[in-house]
C-alpha cells in the first residue's frame, strides 16, 4: 500500500538580519493511510514550519510533499490544520462555524454541524458565540469545524498546549473516542511527550534547530493506553533522554 | 438612580460652567457677549418661529448625504487597498497627501464647481469623511489575523465566501470605528461647509447671525447645538457597536 503522505528532503531557511536561519533541514519520512504519527521536538526548533509546510502553507525551499502521491501544491480541504492559538471565527457562532467548509450543495448543512457538534459535546452551545465559551470548548469547535468536512488528513499543531493539564487529558480521551469513530490520517506536532505516547502510532523525535529527524520510537500500546504502565514509562524516559533529560 | 448618579459629575461640571460663564459676563459688564439665559431665550425664540428645525434639519441632511456618500465610496475602496497590494501602492500616497488637506481650502474649488447650493457643503463634508474611512478600512484589512485567513484557505472556499464570512466581518469592527471618526469630522465641518450655504444650517445660522447685526447669543446658541447634536449622533454611532456581530471584539 503506498504511503499517505510521503516528506521528501525538505529544507527550509527564512532570511534575517544576521543572515539566513536554517529551520527545517532535510526532513524524509512517510506517514501511512489511517496512521497517527507526533513529531515531538524542543520549543522554536521549527515543528510548526514543518507542519506547515506538510499542510501546504509554506513552500519549501527543496524537496517535496506528495499527499495519495500527488505533490503538494497549496492547502486543501483533504488535510485540515487545527492549531495552538485556534482559528475558529469569532464573528460566527457554533454553528455558523462548523457550517464554515462545507462548500458546494449539502442538502442538510445545518443538520450535519449540529451532529458534529454534540459529537464533540457541545450539544445546546449551536448558537452560541466562541466568545461566550471556554477554551475546552472553543478547541472542541474547532474540532468539530475541522472533521465536519470529512478531511482525510488532520494536522494538529500543538493543539492542546494551551489549554489547563486536565482539560488538555479531557480533550486527548475525546479525540481517541472521535478517532475510532472515524478513521483519519493524524499528523501531530506536540512538545508533550506524554501526549505523543497517548495519542500516536509512532513518535518521530525532531533535533534542535534546523529540525531534523534523530530518532524514531514506534508505540505498540492498545488503546485505552495506560500512561503509568512501565512500559509507558520506559518509553517516555527513552524519548527524552533523546532531548538529553 | 445608577445612571443619574453616573451623569452627576458632568452635570456638576456643567452647572459650574454656566456659573461662571454668567458671573464673567456680569463682572465684566459685557454689552455683546451673552448670559446663558440670553443664549436660552434666542433658542427659545428660534423654536417658536420653526427656523430652529429647518437649520437643524439642513444641517443633518447636508451632513448625512456627504458621510454616507464617504461610506459607500470609502469603505469597498479601503477593503480593496487593504486587500489587493498594488492598489494599496498606486493609492495610498494620493490619500495620504489628500487627507490633510482641510475642507475649507476646497471651499473656492467647490463654488466654481457646484456652486452654492446643497451641493458644496455636501462635497466638503464628503471630502471629510472619506479619508478617515478609507484609511481605517484599509488598516483593518491589514491587521486582519493571517490564522483566519489561512482556516479560510485550508477549506478550500471560494472567493466570495472568504470576502463576506472573513473579511468583512474581521475588518467590520474597525470599519465602525472609521464611521464614528468620519461622522465627527463631517459634524466638524458643517460650519465651515455652510459658511458658502445659501439660507440654512446651523454654520449659516452662526455667520449669518453675527454678519446680520452682532447677535452673539443666536451664534452661542448655534454653538451648543451643533455640540449636542455632535453628542447625540457619536451615540448612536457607538450602538453600532453593540450589534451582534461585533460583539467578539468588545467582549472581555
Amino acid at each position: 500500500m503506498p504511503a499517505k503522505i510521503v516528506v521528501k528532503d525538505i529544507a527550509k531557511s527564512y532570511s534575517t538580519a544576521k543572515g539566513p536561519l536554517n529551520v527545517v533541514g532535510d526532513i524524509n519520512f512517510t506517514v501511512d493511510d489511517g496512521e497517527f504519527v507526533a513529531i515531538v521536538g524542543p520549543s522554536g526548533c521549527g515543528k510548526t514550519t514543518l507542519l506547515n509546510i506538510i499542510a501546504g502553507f509554506v513552500h519549501p525551499d527543496q524537496g517535496q510533499v506528495a499527499v495519495d502521491g500527488e505533490p503538494r501544491d497549496g492547502p486543501s480541504p483533504k488535510g485540515i490544520v487545527i492549531s495552538q492559538q485556534g482559528s475558529v471565527f469569532p464573528w460566527l457562532t457554533v454553528r455558523q462555524n462548523l457550517m464554515f467548509g462545507l462548500n458546494g450543495y449539502h442538502p442538510d448543512k445545518k443538520e450535519l454541524a449540529d451532529r458534529y457538534a454534540s459529537m464533540v459535546g457541545l450539544k445546546g452551545f449551536e448558537k452560541g458565540y466562541p466568545h461566550q465559551l471556554s477554551g475546552g470548548m472553543l478547541k472542541r469547535v474547532e474540532l468539530a469545524r475541522a472533521l465536519v468536512v470529512k478531511p482525510e488528513i488532520l494536522y494538529m499543531d500543538e493543539p492542546l498546549s494551551a489549554l489547563d493539564a486536565l482539560t488538555s487529558i479531557q480533550m486527548r480521551i475525546e479525540l481517541l473516542r472521535i478517532l475510532a469513530e472515524e478513521r483519519h490520517t493524524c499528523v501531530l506536532i506536540t512538545h508533550d511527550v506524554e501526549e505523543a505516547i497517548h495519542l500516536a502510532d509512532r513518535i518521530l523525535v525532531l533535533s534542535a534547530r534546523p529540525a531534523t529527524i534523530q530518532a524514531e520510537f514506534e508505540v505498540p500500546f492498545a488503546h485505552p493506553r495506560n500512561l503509568l504502565s512501565p512500559a509507558a514509562i520506559a518509553l517516555k524516559a527513552a524519548i527524552l533522554r533523546e532531548f538529553g533529560l | 438612580m445608577g445612571r443619574v448618579r453616573q451623569l452627576l459629575p458632568a452635570l456638576a461640571m456643567a452647572a459650574l460652567l454656566v456659573a461662571v460663564w454668567w458671573a464673567a459676563v456680569v463682572e465684566t459688564k459685557s454689552v455683546i457677549f451673552p448670559t446663558p439665559l440670553q443664549v436660552v431665550t434666542a433658542t427659545l425664540d428660534l423654536v417658536q418661529q420653526g427656523t430652529l428645525w429647518d437649520h437643524i434639519g439642513a444641517s443633518l441632511f447636508r451632513v448625512g448625504t456627504g458621510f454616507l456618500l464617504a461610506v459607500l465610496v470609502g469603505v469597498p475602496l479601503g477593503l480593496w487597498m487593504g486587500w489587493v497590494k498594488g492598489a494599496f501602492m498606486t493609492l495610498n500616497p494620493l490619500v495620504q497627501i489628500l487627507r490633510p488637506i482641510s475642507p475649507i481650502a476646497w471651499i473656492p474649488l467647490a463654488i466654481l464647481w457646484f456652486g452654492v447650493g446643497d451641493l458644496s457643503p455636501i462635497f466638503l463634508i464628503f471630502l471629510s469623511s472619506v479619508f478617515p474611512t478609507i484609511v481605517q478600512t484599509a488598516d483593518g484589512v491589514h491587521t486582519i489575523d493571517r490564522k483566519y485567513i489561512w482556516a479560510a484557505e485550508n477549506f478550500g472556499v471560494s472567493r466570495a465566501k472568504l470576502f463576506l464570512q472573513v473579511v468583512i466581518p474581521a475588518v467590520l469592527p474597525q470599519i465602525i470605528v472609521g464611521m464614528r471618526v468620519s461622522l465627527g469630522v463631517a459634524w466638524l465641518v458643517v460650519v465651515a461647509a455652510e459658511m458658502i450655504a445659501l439660507r440654512s444650517g446651523l454654520g449659516y445660522l452662526i455667520i449669518d447671525s453675527r454678519n446680520a447685526g452682532n447677535r452673539y447669543d443666536l451664534v452661542v446658541a448655534g454653538m451648543v447645538i451643533i455640540g449636542i447634536t455632535g453628542l447625540l449622533l457619536d451615540g448612536m454611532m457607538r450602538r453600532l457597536q453593540l450589534l451582534k456581530v461585533v460583539g467578539w471584539r468588545y467582549a472581555r
